[in-house]
């Protein structure tokens, strides 16, 4: 069997074509009005990552990296959090954004080049995108010790951490650094693993000689296979691994089986890499259209619901649209501000001295170049 | 073969297959080095030539490229490691820093280190954070390294050559935002030397020493002094960062008495300081003006809608070769 195979152990609620299927570990049973809400949340996460796509087709964006084809992993995980869990994200967890009530609109400011993530993390319990890779395992893993530290486990009121990463960072020395300790401390952390197959261009062949999710054993933690295309599945087990965190009995990595339908980011051109058969027959799977059809079949939606959904996803990319042309560039001086906590004298004679090198330019009535 | 005009990267591109195919030790090693031919396609065909045995798709972990290309150069290879960007070398600082520098002189020569280590660098493209660092300094600050930075395509393929071949462990900067300017690149020219500097642009009235992307702005301005009457600019390609050859900018500086460094990593502390230091040891006589710096600032490189203002640009240069004169 090859590491890309999804195998028996693959974790699964709802089948591709939308059937509810029983596992003997994990359970979930939602309401009618929750079922409703897991497909509305998957509606507007692709909108946004549609639209913020267009923005950078149309130079608003400087790059965008999609989340296409991972709307469930992200939805599923992002809503199995409490609002007192905190996130880390890599740089693709728009909506897990969303889930933690990050304005999507914040989560545009990176890739526009305006800021490096303007959101407060302290606000949402999100934390600002981390572009090297794996980094945020470790941060994650410090975070959860805190939390341990401050009593926050061992009660349903407690706190859990979740660490997102893709399946190239379970080769980055950071990441296998923190499951060490995420696992000697017992640290409250649920490691998630996005496995959309590729690391750029590099297959998960190249990462991996074992299915990613078995590597937990050799750590001293359980790691699980989920369906990633799965919304049902991944809430139940991330809900789960929340909660062992949360109770005190330390970490686990959940790998979500998915795959990234589009490029890596708008720079990539992925056919230099990957064949269109493989694209297609991951189609298939889809993680809103067995959503749309699981509510069909049982007759919980309508056609009112879904154009109500419709419009507030097309209101939604609108909005997200006119705030983008109007975020406005930063004021040249924002280059010097916030690098210390207490400030720097060197520092606040450079931002002046170049204040007046600018107004220079100003009183000569032309642009600097 | 006769002259062709070639792209920066792609002159690294037929730097690298000449090596490969001249030396069955050389390999090539990185993140999506191989099938995708590396992000800014310098390493393109490479792998479908020669195979994925030495043009290899690494596992993603910076520290463990170069580790492992010490452990290869400890076996007679000569491997060419690509960091995907500047930001992303930092996992390996320690194996460069601690391991790789210091090998050849703790074993008393027994060991060498023919390893090159390419990092495209700079900035200027409107990347997000961590693609547009220069982190030059770190590493000329380090005994051990060579360090070197190309600025044009013909310096770009011989430069890539000679840095392979040398038994020494070498740094090899890409200016990223030059990678698409052409120039044509002669592969049976007479190499000028790799550690060597070199004068690019004579003149007369004050020196302008520069490297990698900075290079063409030097060149801009020199160019753009001279058509507005102004002053005759002399501009040195620093070329080699460590060792650093001087002798060619004091010369310079003893005819023209001036001299303005520039880079875009941030002033402090940066190779403009040593630069600086030297000439005024050497040269301070000959001074008419204390020599200047022009870099990025002292703060996290900025978003990238704010490097046209962080960068270092024609005005900024010329700036400074105004305020030589204010002496
Ligand atoms: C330390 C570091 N090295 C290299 C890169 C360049 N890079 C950006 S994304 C990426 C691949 C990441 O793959 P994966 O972890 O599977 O996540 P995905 O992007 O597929 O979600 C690489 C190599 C980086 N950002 N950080």
């Amino acid at each position: 069997m090859s590491v890309a195979d999804p195998g028996p152990e693959l974790i699964q609620l709802l089948t591709p074509e939308g059937e509810r299927v029983d596992h003997p570990d994990y359970s979930l049973e939602l309401t009618d009005g929750e079922y409703r809400d897991l497909y509305r949340d998957l509606v507007l996460v692709r909108r946004i990552d549609l639209e913020a796509t267009a923005l950078q087709r149309q130079g608003e964006l400087g790059i965008w990296a999609s989340l296409l084809g991972q709307e469930a992993a992200q939805i599923g995980s992002g809503r199995a959090m409490a609002p007192q869990d905190m996130a880390f994200p890599t740089y693709r967890e728009h909506a897990v954004g969303y889930c933690k009530g990050v304005d999507p609109l914040k989560m545009l400011g990176l890739f526009r080049g305006v800021d490096q993530g303007s959101w407060d993390p302290r606000e949402s319990n999100f934390h600002l995108y981390t572009i090297v890779i794996g980094a945020q395992c470790l941060h994650a893993t410090g975070y959860a010790m805190g939390i341990q530290k401050d009593g926050k486990v061992g009660g349903d009121d407690g706190e859990a951490v979740i660490a997102y990463f893709g399946d190239g960072a379970t080769s980055q020395g950071d990441v296998n650094e923190a499951f060490i300790w995420a696992s000697v401390f017992e640290a409250p952390v649920v490691f998630f693993c996005q496995n959309n197959q590729y690391a750029i261009s590099e297959p998960l062949e190249r990462q991996t000689r074992v299915p990613l999710y078995r590597r937990a054993a050799g750590f001293g933690f359980p790691g699980v296979r989920v369906d990633g295309n799965d919304v049902l599945a991944t809430l139940a087990v991330t809900r789960a691994a929340l909660d062992r965190a949360r109770q005190g009995e330390g970490p686990t990595l959940v790998e979500a089986y998915t795959y990234r339908m589009g490029a890596h980011t708008t720079s990539d051109d992925p056919t230099r890499y990957r064949i269109a058969s493989e694209v297609e027959a991951w189609k298939l799977k889809d993680p809103i259209e067995r959503v749309r059809s699981f509510l069909h079949k049982q007759q919980l939606v309508d056609e009112a619901f879904l154009a109500e959904v419709e419009a507030e996803a097309d209101a939604l990319a609108a909005r997200l649209r006119a705030g983008c042309l109007a975020m406005p560039d930063p004021a040249p001086s924002a280059i010097f501000d916030h690098v210390y906590a207490d400030g720097s004298p060197e520092l606040d004679a450079q931002r002046e001295s170049f204040a007046r090198y600018l107004s220079r330019f100003e009183e000569a009535g032309t642009d600097a170049r | 073969m006769p002259a062709e005009t070639l792209t920066l990267a792609k002159a690294l591109n037929t730097g690298l297959r000449t090596a490969l195919e001249r030396d069955p030790k050389v390999l090539v090693m990185g993140e999506d080095v191989g099938k995708l031919g590396g992000v800014f396609r310098v390493t393109d065909g490479l792998q479908k030539d020669f195979g994925e045995d030495r043009v290899i798709d690494t596992p993603l972990g910076e520290s463990a490229i170069i580790g492992t290309a010490i452990g290869l150069a400890l076996r007679g290879y000569r491997p060419v490691c690509e960091i995907q960007f500047d930001g992303f070398v930092y996992p390996a600082y320690d194996q460069i820093v601690s391991q790789l520098a210091k090998m050849h002189y703790r074993s008393q020569g027994r060991l060498r280190m023919p390893i090159v280590v390419r990092i495209p660098f700079g900035g200027g493209i409107g990347a997000v954070e961590h693609h547009s660092e220069s982190p030059e300094a770190y590493f000329a600050h380090t005994a051990g390294l060579k360090v070197v930075a190309c600025s044009n395509p013909a310096d770009a393929h011989w430069m890539i050559r000679q840095a392979i071949a040398s038994d020494d462990p070498i740094v090899f900067l890409e200016p990223k935002r030059r990678y698409w300017e052409k120039a044509p690149v002669d592969p049976d020219a007479e190499p000028y030397p790799l550690f060597a500097s070199r004068v690019l642009r004579e003149g007369t009235d004050c020196t302008v020493v520069a490297y990698g992307p900075m290079v063409r702005t030097a060149l801009d301005a020199a160019t753009a002094s001279a058509n507005e009457g102004g002053r005759s600019l002399e501009v040195v390609d620093l070329r080699s960062l460590s060792p650093l050859d001087l002798g060619p900018v004091f010369a310079s500086v003893r005819k023209t008495g001036r001299l303005v460094v520039v880079h875009e990593a941030p002033g402090n502390l940066g190779l403009g300081s040593e630069v600086a230091a030297r000439v005024q040891e050497e040269c301070f006589y000959s001074l008419e003006s204390p020599v200047l710096r022009v870099g990025g600032f002292d703060t996290p490189y900025p978003p990238a809608r704010l490097e046209e203002e962080y960068l270092p640009d024609l005005d900024r240069l010329l700036d400074a070769v105004d305020r030589t004169y204010a002496y």
